[in-house]
């Protein structure tokens, strides 16, 4: 059924590549995010005590006969002390010269009041976090400005944002198998709908052109309404050339009849010899034509039915005696003979119409090309296949143009002088493909002609 | 137990550097492929277990023991820190500063509880209160005092016997007594108080423990503050001559602690020396053969913490201040 489209990727596939691409992007944002706000709340509470340490020590310094001295707690390092064991260093500078601590820590340029200016460093090494503030001292006699710098390593902190970090990780990965399992789900219900109204379509016999009733989602009603539509159309075309092939057949069929009928009145009543012929011969063209006719509307139908079989439960054995009882009174003409050999019964699954017609025409052929006071031999059979087996006791097929015969409008080299229309084969022919079946010509070496028709 | 211990003279031997040692021993079981520098203020002969044991289970080491003051070493570490693999110091807060400035290698694989280390780096190995000894005679018929509080009140009962008769720290001279102070003055005021008492009675100042212990022992002074308690422990089961004390009014509790020099020539050896020796003094191997105190906290029992507090004192400023103070107080 998929022959010939033009098929891009699924639907349901698309849908969950788009959720999970989101959902990851979304999973990745949020762990940057939230680490960065981590880090930030972490680099304030190390902020927080690094400042209290300094002013703490700022606040101890003070001018006592024109020197300062900065007698600092012992809390302002004890505050300081963290689960890693984080280093520290420290500088205290008077009027910018340093008067005690670690000589080579960076000095801030840009420390103002009392307020500590915080800056990440490198010093030693080390990664470290910087405080730094200044406090101006009045003495009796002059003032001076005393400046703190506090450093302290980020072992501790780095330890709890990579903690954090690998938390917050964790989480994204959650979250974002979570939306995966979501999206799947999710598409999995959209496009339910979707694969209910493709399989339902697929369910529906040929014949099935009725519009969907069911349920569709608002998306999907405008796919579905001109589905709809144009099954509605098909439906309504198909009839009409059905009625059509049944009109034509009728208005042909029907003069022709009647003018054969007063045609054979009119032999009954002349006398002459010249126009008994010749009203012999019209009754022959007429009949002729009246064939062709008819021969020509049933491969008509049989070309547009053999798109939309109607099958149904057929019992070959059934069919074939019913035709041979029809076309009795044409074989008494010839004192031909039917005999039919048949499992008890051979069913197959096909159009009636259809193989009636075929059986029909091949019958039609053997009578036409038997002798007088011969056989026609018929065998049905279920196995290996079902077929039917017509052979005559005729001249068999011409054997050079075998392959040929079953063509439109082919008649082979013995058929001169017999009523046709070189479409009885192809119309078998036709029939045994649409059924997925065969037709088989073969001359039986005794003489006569086989045709096989299998399903 | 059949090794040979080389002893080498020191005044022979070194060159360039001379340098005053307290006491310098070479241990070696020969022949021997690596050798170890202990720079130590721990006298050899409490160490000397813990190294020989060491020894035999690493009879390819050499070990030099150099022994002298917790300031000095504080110096000479400093300025020559390839020369050493491992420092091992009573003064924490000197330690903690070599470790604060980047002089010590951590050492991994150290199963140690986490107040008696610092950066896995410096390690405590001991815990030794600091003490009141005191002459036994000297005492006869007076309340032996059991808080500063009361060696006060003897002292200004009666002044007069114990003139000229005390003994302190010098915490000028000696790191461990500046520690002992520092941590004194920040407990309370009692300290300060007691070194007015003690200066006005005239006391004399000491580098070290055993010089302290030694005086004491002869009668020269009756009693010493601040003295290590593990060192006098030892001297008192000898002899019935002295008494130790531990104030009960707060004690303060030292940790001694070792480091293995960053640039040190034999970095691995002596990290499986510092480890050998946090296995020795972890408390729960009962052969007896060390001298030092175990580093086992006993319930309720607090030591100086291993904390960047411990710098506090170091500052220059509040060294000069603190000294100056001291100095009013004891020396008048
Ligand atoms: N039973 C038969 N015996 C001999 N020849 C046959 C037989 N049936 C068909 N043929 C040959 O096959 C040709 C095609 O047959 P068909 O398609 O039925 O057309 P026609 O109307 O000519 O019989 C015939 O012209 C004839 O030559």
């Amino acid at each position: 059924m998929t022959d010939g489209l033009r098929i891009s990727s699924s639907l349901q596939k698309r849908m969950m590549v788009t959720l999970i691409a989101g959902a990851a992007i979304l999973a990745i944002i949020l762990f940057f995010i939230v680490r960065g706000y981590a880090a930030k709340i972490a680099q304030d509470g190390q902020d927080n005590i690094l400042g209290a340490s300094v002013s703490s020590i700022l606040d101890a310094a003070v001018i006592r006969d024109g020197t300062v001295e900065v007698d600092f707690p012992y809390a302002s390092f004890s505050m300081l002390d963290t689960d890693l064991d984080d280093r520290v260093f420290y500088a205290i500078y008077q009027d910018g010269e340093l008067i005690s601590g670690y000589e080579n820590l960076p000095q801030l340029s840009q420390v103002r009041g009392t307020q500590s200016v915080f800056q990440t460093l490198q010093f030693e090494d080390n990664q470290v976090r910087i405080a730094s503030a200044t406090r101006t001292l009045i003495g009796a006699r002059d003032r001076t400005e005393v400046s703190v710098s506090i450093a302290q390593t980020q072992d501790a902190l780095s330890r709890t944002l990579n903690r954090i970090s690998r938390n917050v990780a964790a989480f994204g990965a959650g979250f974002f198998a979570l939306v995966a399992l979501l999206s799947y789900w999710a598409t999995a219900t959209t496009i339910k709908p979707l694969m209910r109204l493709a399989s339902s379509v697929e369910k529906r016999g040929p014949q099935d052109l009725s519009p969907f009733q069911k349920e569709v989602p608002a998306e999907m009603v405008p796919l579905v309404s001109s589905l709809n539509t144009l099954m509605g159309r098909l439906d309504q075309s198909l009839t009409q050339s059905e009625d059509f092939i049944a009109e034509a057949a009728h208005r042909v069929r029907t003069p022709l009849a009647t003018v054969r009928s007063y045609a054979e009145a009119t032999l009954q009543r002349v006398s002459k010899k010249e126009n008994r012929a010749a009203l012999r011969s019209m009754v022959r063209a007429i009949d002729e034509s009246s064939r062709a006719a008819s021969q020509l509307l049933d491969h008509a139908m049989i070309t547009f039915r053999a798109d939309h079989l109607q099958k149904e439960r057929i019992d070959l054995v059934d069919l074939v005696q019913e035709l041979a009882v029809r076309l009795a009174p044409i074989a008494e003409m010839k004192d031909v003979e039917f005999n039919l050999q048949n499992d008890p019964s051979v069913e197959i699954h096909g159009d009636l119409i259809l193989i009636q017609n075929a059986i029909r025409n091949l019958i039609d052929n053997a009578l036409k090309y038997s002798p007088n006071e011969a056989a026609i031999n018929i065998a049905i059979r279920s196995s290996p296949r079902p077929y039917v087996e017509i052979c005559d006791q005729g001249p068999g097929f011409p054997p050079d143009d075998m392959a040929n015969l079953t063509k439109r409008f082919t008649r082979g080299k013995n058929a001169d002088g017999t009523i046709g229309s070189g479409l009885g084969l192809t119309i078998a022919k036709d029939v045994a493909t649409a059924h997925d079946g065969a037709l088989e010509l073969s001359n039986h070496p005794k003489g006569g002609a086989c045709v096989i028709l299998s399903f | 137990m059949r090794y040979f211990i080389v002893l080498v003279l020191v005044l022979f031997t070194v060159t360039a550097n001379a340098q005053d040692w307290e006491d310098r021993k070479v241990f070696a079981n020969a022949p021997t492929v690596q050798k170890l520098r202990i720079l130590s203020s721990t006298d050899t002969s409490f160490f000397e277990p813990i190294i020989d044991s060491y020894l035999n289970d690493n009879p390819d080491t050499e070990i030099e023991y150099l022994v002298t003051g917790t300031a000095a070493i504080d110096d000479i570490f400093r300025t020559t820190p390839k020369d050493f693999d491992i420092v091992v110091s009573s003064a924490m807060d000197l330690q903690l500063k070599l470790v604060n400035d980047g002089y010590a290698t951590r050492v991994d694989g150290a199963d140690h509880p986490s107040w008696a280390k610092w950066r896995q780096s410096l390690f405590a190995f001991t815990l030794e209160p600091a003490a009141i000894v005191i002459n036994k005679a000297a005492f006869a018929g007076l309340k032996v005092p059991k808080t500063r509080q009361e060696l006060i009140q003897i002292l200004r009962a009666q002044p007069e016997q114990f003139r000229g008769k005390l003994g302190t720290y010098d915490v000028r001279q000696s790191g461990l007594g500046y520690l002992f102070a520092t941590q004194d003055a920040r407990a309370s005021e009692t300290y300060w108080r007691l070194m007015e008492v003690m200066g006005s009675l005239g006391t004399r100042l000491y580098c070290c423990s055993g010089d302290m212990i030694d005086d004491l022992e002869r009668g020269d002074i009756l009693v010493a503050y601040n003295v290590l308690g593990s060192y006098a422990d030892a001297r008192a089961q000898n002899g019935e001559k002295i008494e130790v004390i531990l104030p009960s009014d707060f004690p303060t509790t030292m940790m001694r602690t070792a480091l293995v020099s960053k640039s040190a020539p034999n970095a691995d050896a002596a990290k499986n020396f510092i480890l050998h020796l946090i296995r020795s003094q972890s408390g729960d191997q009962g052969d007896g053969a060390n001298l030092l105190p175990p580093v086992v906290l006993n319930p309720g029992q607090q030591t100086i913490t291993l904390e960047p507090a411990l710098m506090t004192y170091l500052d220059k400023l509040k060294r000069q201040t603190f000294v100056k103070e001291w100095e009013r107080a004891i020396i008048q």
